[in-house]
């Protein structure tokens, strides 16, 4: 029994969780949508000065801040009770593709290479971590959204915005996969 | 995930719509009510293109590169990879600089 708990969950297993999370907030007459955070949070620092998008009474989204606070000790928990020494699954075509790109075999969940503390200390390094996190934060609050917010609530409600979005996620993904990551590593 | 050699982002995502489509199709056609006793209701998304298909895009880009959308960003904060929390400050600068340039960007 231990070993289901502590082995990675079943993808179909991890979808009804996804899923369940989406209803459970709207039966409490909420919404499924985790980057509207990073629009709080520019809020609650006062940036409602600088930009008009930031400027709105961002205490009723504080349920939303408690829903980001869960996942961060949820996080916390399946590292000190649910994980084991296995790392992570990945494809042994993966792997090979990620040898050519100077990145080791898994050792743990996250890429050592990338997201060790050394990696803040080298220029590139710092430079994928940040460059990657701006434009997730720039592209999800242009469109309106993340892959919580399109990808399973605007799917769910058959929204054809959040199919373009999708879209466009995958776009980018594939571009940066196939054509950039190349280049920088 | 991108490079379509592992099944299992596909098959959480795809579980999940799955889930979700006939889920949210019910909850409209027995209109059930949440916990405060108000109907359930979905806002329809303001109708464009180019927000969605070049916010999405430049979304894809970091997702690619950074390997995390904002949920997994702070979960592995949570789980230990306080490098995370790097790439975290810059989203919600990226965010701030969305709002910031809001007006000239193509919508």
């Amino acid at each position: 029994m231990n070993e289901v708990i502590t082995e990675t969950w079943s993808w179909w297993f991890s979808g009804i969780m996804i899923a369940s999370i989406m209803f459970f907030l709207l039966y409490f007459g909420q919404s499924f949508g985790f980057s509207s955070n990073l629009r709080t949070i520019c809020a609650a620092a006062g940036l409602g000065k600088k930009a008009k998008l930031f400027d709105f009474n961002w205490k009723t989204q504080i349920w939303n801040l408690v829903f980001l606070i869960g996942a961060v000790i949820g996080g916390f928990i399946a590292k000190q009770f649910l994980s084991t020494d296995i790392p992570v699954q990945i494809s042994n075509e993966t792997i090979a593709d990620l040898a050519k790109l100077g990145i080791g075999a898994p050792t743990s969940l996250q890429p050592r290479e990338l997201f060790s503390f050394d990696a803040i200390l080298s220029v590139k390094g710092f430079l994928v971590l940040a460059m990657g996190g701006l434009m997730v934060g720039f592209g999800s609050r242009y469109a309106g959204g993340c892959t919580s917010g399109h990808a399973i609530s605007g799917l769910s409600d058959l929204q054809l915005p959040s199919l373009i979005a999708v879209i466009g996620f995958f776009i980018g993904g594939l571009a940066m996969t196939f054509f950039i990551l190349p280049l920088i590593f | 995930m991108f490079r379509f050699q592992a099944f299992h982002m596909y098959g959480i995502i795809g579980t999940a719509v799955t889930i979700g489509i006939i889920g949210v199709a019910l909850i409209k056609k027995f209109k059930i009510r949440d916990f405060h006793g108000n109907p359930i209701t979905f806002y329809p998304k303001e109708k464009s293109f180019t927000r969605y298909l070049l916010g999405g895009t430049i979304f894809g880009l970091g997702w690619a590169l950074s390997g995390a959308c904002p949920g997994p960003m702070v979960v592995s904060i949570g789980y230990g990879y306080l490098t995370m929390a790097v790439v975290f400050l810059f989203a919600i600068i990226g965010t701030f600089l969305y709002g910031y340039f809001r007006d000239k960007l193509p919508n």
